[in-house]
């Protein structure tokens, strides 16, 4: 691999990683996993002046429960997500989206933060945030903010991210009991991005609907929220007739774009059929089966 | 208990292979390995428009990045006549771009740097001033009057149109459509891929100024053939360049062509005075070096109404890109296309094939395939899919109806090849077992009446390989026989030196273990040398699976040579006659006596030592082997598949192989070879594809886009094997290298048609992707 010139930074704290961000803005890049941006590096299309690598400060891969949150660390990796015995109790659809991110050895290194902050609309970690309605720490020298999933994303590959800032934390409402969920990608091998995905994370609730997460891949501008989808689920009961609706909504809701992946028909009923079957699926986990 | 011997490396023995000792402790000498002192590299600049003019180039701002020692145009190797080179077919490409560029990713410039990272950053920085034409992007665009005239600097050339050439004989065929009670059509297109080996190309070219010798190090299938073009387009005297084709990271026939790369950095390491290094990125391998197939294809099968096939017709036009750099023998403008009647008895074929240029990267190689044969099996093997859908028979029963029966081997084909031996019955029939094909068709039947889709499909594919015969094939003139020498030390360990390269085949195995065979000399003890030109004696190289046929039988027929001169000095040393002396497994003793014996190593050294009066010392020779005719490898692939109707995904449930390549010298190394080419296989059925827009730019430039198979989703592939030896090979050994990759794709394909043949689809296009299948499905309201 042959870059362009850049200079590389390994910081002890986050503190002295926030500086040095301060300092390069626009021409500092922070380095995670490396699994989007050295691709990036070395096919030349971008050249940061600056690395700020953090995989040398202590402390930054984490997951646990506390005080009703899911709480996610920055170098959390997606070989670790895929390994978590508590992802794959209690939240299935990460635990089932988890082995389908790119191929064995890039989820040995990359993200789940990384990913997000990347924002690839084929990216999956987005749809599963978006899907689970959670929260994105931003932290920055001059402090720290919170933007929900669904504010996060403004178009391929851009965000609400400030190049000064690092997503120090992603925080996901704790499952309640009765959650399911499950993450269904169409690929076209092991190690490809989405051709379509779909997200569902459902929440039952005395026999109907608490809340219901659907998120899509790679079927627009950015990850996406199917939010009329969602609401239509809202309070009812999940029988073939919510399904097919929520389905069809959903559907409706997709914004692909035809390529040598399929066309725009093609994308759209995956994300009807993946919905439709997420959804069955979803019921059936959070009812304690499969 | 039964103490194991160690396998002395027999044919037939599974030994462990030599060569993996270094290779799995990263000890293996590659080209980015080498090297040299005071070494300079080169970058080169590509061409972003598939067709445009070039107005000027500036490179001031290359030449000002400190580390650059020079940038490269074609108007100073014009100056050199360097700017153009011959290609294998007989036709000119550019070296570096002068007029125009012809397809995206063209070589215009190169700089030669002191590192790699400042050649790369000032390639970047030369200015290139273009007027961007129109592209021609499919070969049936560049045929229509009035498309931009592509090779305009060509005298004589008025437009896109290079070759035509036919085979078989027309109005027989006709006579045998005419008689027709039914005609079968298909259209179908193979699209272009690539053989992507893992290792791209490159170069260390170390041209000595004061004497004039040139080595060099490169990523050649062909080093003794190489040299000869090399001595021929620059001008160098033979006997002063030397190529060394280091270990090779896979060639797949990628590794055939000679690319400008290679002669930019030449002439640069002749001009400068220093060694220059030239290694290509992924991308860079994938936009412009040899692709493989892009051939649209028609077939016509006419038939009696029994299934019996009385006559084939078939129409090809083939994409070459913008110059005609096909790597195949001079005579065949579409290679061995014609092989097209495939296992079918045949009585009567005409095959009509066209080639046009148009702006995509040249070098039409054989992607792990004799000279489009690939091309010709997935044809005539997805044609009698057809023809038995149209007449409601069962696939395995139309084949067997038309097979060439065993007893009419050889046999003369309906376009002029001699096919050596088969059993293609025995083959299929092992294949059926395995599978257990009757239970699956039980199995379909069932799935069918509740609206699941499930698909057997089948392929019995016959190849062709192993060119020679000289007086037919060649390569730029040059003979495709093959060589070996072998020489048998003091000690009795031996050295083979050979005229192919392996790029992964395994050679230094199972070419030693020829020898131990005919001499009995251990493998162990047999070093295989190959691809140092200095070093080797003259041969063709590796490619179209003719190493065993061609190199292996050199290595037979060397071995018996000294084995003849060995019985003399045996005779000596046992004191009988000549006559007397028998031979078994690497004994020599008198008839009758077998107690009484001596060693080849015994008669080894006594060849240096103790020799009887009148006979040359030393126990070496060579052999040079021109095949009196190619070898015919066969088998029948089945596969299993799933289709979802929701998406159009396609699971290969499984998938039987079964091979006939006569004789196995190390089955172990077979298998591998089988597995590699059915990977492949399955690749380009279902994922591997370069394609481009509307104005020429390639979507295949990387492994994002350009899709490879891994274990992860390549199926459990399930073996078989029968044995027709090659009545003419010295050991009866076929080649085996690419039977998998030509015969598997149209397998999977047929599978895929035989789970939605009922629906009334006849033809998905490969790489049979999900989209397409859902596609099809869905026209025919059969879509969930
Ligand atoms: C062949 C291949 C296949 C892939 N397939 C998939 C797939 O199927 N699905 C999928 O979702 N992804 C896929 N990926 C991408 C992979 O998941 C990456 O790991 C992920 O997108 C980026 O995470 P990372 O940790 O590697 O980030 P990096 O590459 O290190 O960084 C990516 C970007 O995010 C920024 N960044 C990273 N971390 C932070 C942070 N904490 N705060 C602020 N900015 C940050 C970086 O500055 C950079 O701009 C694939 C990648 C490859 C190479």
């Amino acid at each position: 691999m042959l870059p362009a010139p850049f200079e590389y930074h390994a910081p002890r704290s986050v503190d002295e990683a926030l500086d040095l961000l301060d300092q390069f803005g626009d021409e500092g890049k922070v380095l995670a996993g490396g699994q989007s941006l050295i691709p990036l590096l070395k096919l030349r299309f971008a050249s940061p002046g600056h690395l700020v690598d953090i995989n040398t400060i202590k402390d930054l891969d984490f997951i646990e429960e506390r005080d009703g949150t899911l709480r996610i660390g920055p170098l959390f990796r997606h070989k670790a997500a895929e390994r978590s015995s508590l992802l794959a109790s209690r939240y299935h659809v990460m635990a089932d989206a988890a082995p389908q991110i790119a191929d064995p050895i890039i989820r040995n290194r990359g993200t789940i933060a990384g990913s997000v902050a990347h924002a690839d609309p084929s990216g999956d970690w987005g749809t599963v945030l978006l899907a689970m309605d959670a929260d994105l720490i931003l932290r920055s020298k001059k402090g720290t903010r919170t933007v929900k999933a669904r504010d996060f994303f403004s178009g391929p590959f851009s965000t609400a991210l400030e190049p000064t800032e690092i997503l120090s934390e992603i925080r996901i409402p704790a499952a309640k009991p009765m959650t399911g969920g499950s993450y269904l990608k169409l690929e076209r091998k092991v190690g490809d991005f989405a051709t379509v995905a779909v997200a569902v994370h459902l929440v039952m609730d005395d026999g109907k609907v608490g809340s219901a997460g659907i998120g899509l891949t790679a079927v627009g501008p950015q990850n996406l929220k199917a939010e009329k989808a969602e609401a239509s689920l809202k309070g009812a009961r999940l029988d073939d007739a919510a399904i097919k609706q929520a389905a069809a909504l959903a559907a409706e809701a997709a914004d692909p774009k035809a390529d040598h992946r399929g066309s725009v028909e093609y994308k759209r009923n995956v994300v009807r059929v993946f919905t439709e079957r997420g959804l069955k699926r979803a019921y059936e986990r959070a009812r304690g089966g499969g | 208990m039964a103490v194991e011997t160690p396998l002395k490396g027999n044919i037939g023995d599974s030994i462990k292979r030599k060569e993996d000792d270094r290779f799995i402790r990263g000890k293996g000498n590659y080209l980015d390995d080498v090297v040299l002192p005071g070494m300079l590299h080169m970058a080169i600049n590509r061409s972003p428009f598939a067709h445009a003019k070039i107005k000027s180039i500036n490179t001031d701002a290359a030449q000002a990045v400190p580390g650059v020692v020079a940038v490269v145009t074609g108007e100073l190797l014009a100056q050199h006549k360097l700017a153009w080179m011959p290609t294998l077919s007989g036709d000119t490409q550019a070296v570096l771009a002068t007029d125009k560029v012809r397809f995206q990713g063209q070589e215009v410039a190169c700089v030669i740097a002191t590192d790699p990272y400042v050649a790369r950053d000032a390639a970047g920085l030369i200015e290139v001033d273009y007027e961007v034409l129109k592209a021609v992007v499919t070969p049936q665009q560049a045929l229509k009057s009035g498309a931009p005239l592509i090779r305009d600097e060509k005298e004589g050339q008025t437009n896109n149109h290079i070759y035509h050439w036919e085979a078989g004989d027309k109005a027989k065929t006709d006579e045998a459509f005419a008689k027709a009670d039914k005609v079968v059509k298909l259209d179908t297109f193979y699209p272009r891929c690539h053989p992507s080996p893992l290792e791209t190309c490159g170069i260390v070219a170390d041209v000595n100024p004061a004497t004039g010798h040139a080595t060099l190090w490169m990523t050649s299938q062909a080093p003794h053939a190489h040299r000869t073009l090399f001595a021929i387009v620059a001008g160098l005297p033979e006997q002063n360049i030397r190529i060394i084709s280091p270990d090779i990271g896979g060639g797949f026939g990628n590794k055939v062509p000679i690319y400008p790369g290679y002669v930019v950095a030449t002439a640069a390491s002749l001009l400068i005075g220093k060694p220059v290094k030239w290694v290509e990125d992924r991308s860079e391998n994938l936009i412009s070096t040899g692709f493989a197939r892009d051939y649209y294809m028609s077939g016509e099968l006419a038939l009696r109404n029994d299934g019996r096939m009385l006559g084939l017709r078939v129409k090809m036009l083939s994409d070459n890109g913008a110059f005609y750099a096909d790597a195949q023998p001079t005579k065949f403008r579409a290679g061995l296309f014609h092989i097209v009647t495939g296992s079918y008895d045949l009585p009567a074929a005409h095959v009509v094939t066209d080639g046009a240029y148009t702006n995509k990267a040249p070098g039409g190689v054989a992607y792990r395939c004799s000279f489009r044969v690939t091309e010709a099996s997935y044809l005539i093997e997805r044609l009698v899919e057809s023809a038995a859908l149209e007449m409601n028979m069962d696939p395995t029963e139309i084949r067997l109806k038309n097979f060439i029966q065993p007893e009419q081997f050889p046999y003369m084909s309906a376009t002029g090849f001699e096919y050596d031996s088969g059993n293609y019955p025995r083959a299929m029939q092992l294949a059926l077992d395995k599978l257990g094909y009757k239970e699956l068709r039980k199995e379909q039947a069932e799935k069918r009446k509740k609206g699941e889709l499930m698909g057997i499909g089948v392929a019995s594919f016959t190849e062709v390989v192993g060119a020679g015969p000289g007086k037919h094939y060649d390569i730029a003139g040059l003979r495709m026989f093959d060589s070996a020498e072998l020489r048998v030390h003091p000690t009795g360990k031996a050295i083979l030196k050979l005229g192919v390269k392996s790029q992964g085949q395994g050679h230094e195995t199972t070419f030693a273990q020829i020898v131990t065979e005919e001499l009995g000399i251990p493998a162990a003890d047999i070093e295989v040398q190959e691809g140092d030109t200095d070093n080797t004696p003259y041969g063709l190289g590796t490619y179209a699976s003719r190493s065993t046929p061609v190199g292996g039988a050199a290595t037979a027929m060397v071995s018996r040579k000294l084995r003849d001169k060995a019985k003399k000095i045996a005779a000596h040393l046992l004191e009988a006659s000549e006559a007397d002396i028998e031979f078994d497994h690497g004994k020599f003793f008198v008839r009758g006596s077998p107690s009484k014996s001596k060693t080849i190593q015994d008669v080894a050294f006594a060849a240096y030592t103790n020799l009887p009066d009148g006979l040359e010392a030393g126990l070496e020779g060579v052999t040079y082997y021109d095949p009196p005719n190619m070898t015919f490898p066969f088998g029948t692939y089945l596969v299993v598949v799933d289709i979802d109707r929701g998406t159009g995904q396609v699971k290969v449930r499984r998938m039987v192989a079964v091979d006939d390549c006569g004789v196995r010298i190390n089955p172990m190394v077979v298998e591998g070879q089988i597995h590699g080419g059915l990977t492949e296989g399955f690749g380009i059925a279902f994922m591997e594809l370069i394609t481009f827009d509307e104005e020429g730019n390639c979507l295949g430039s990387n492994f994002t886009d350009y899709l490879l198979p891994t274990s992860w989703e390549t199926p459990k592939f399930e073996m078989g094997e029968t044995v027709t030896p090659s009545p003419h090979h010295p050991i009866g050994a076929k080649g085996v290298g690419e039977s998998a990759t030509v015969g598997s794709p149209a397998a999977f394909v047929n599978a895929v048609i035989d789970a939605v043949g009922h629906l009334g689809i006849r033809n998905i296009d490969m790489p049979v992707t999900s989209d397409k299948v859902w596609a099809a499905l869905n026209e025919k309201g059969a879509a969930e």
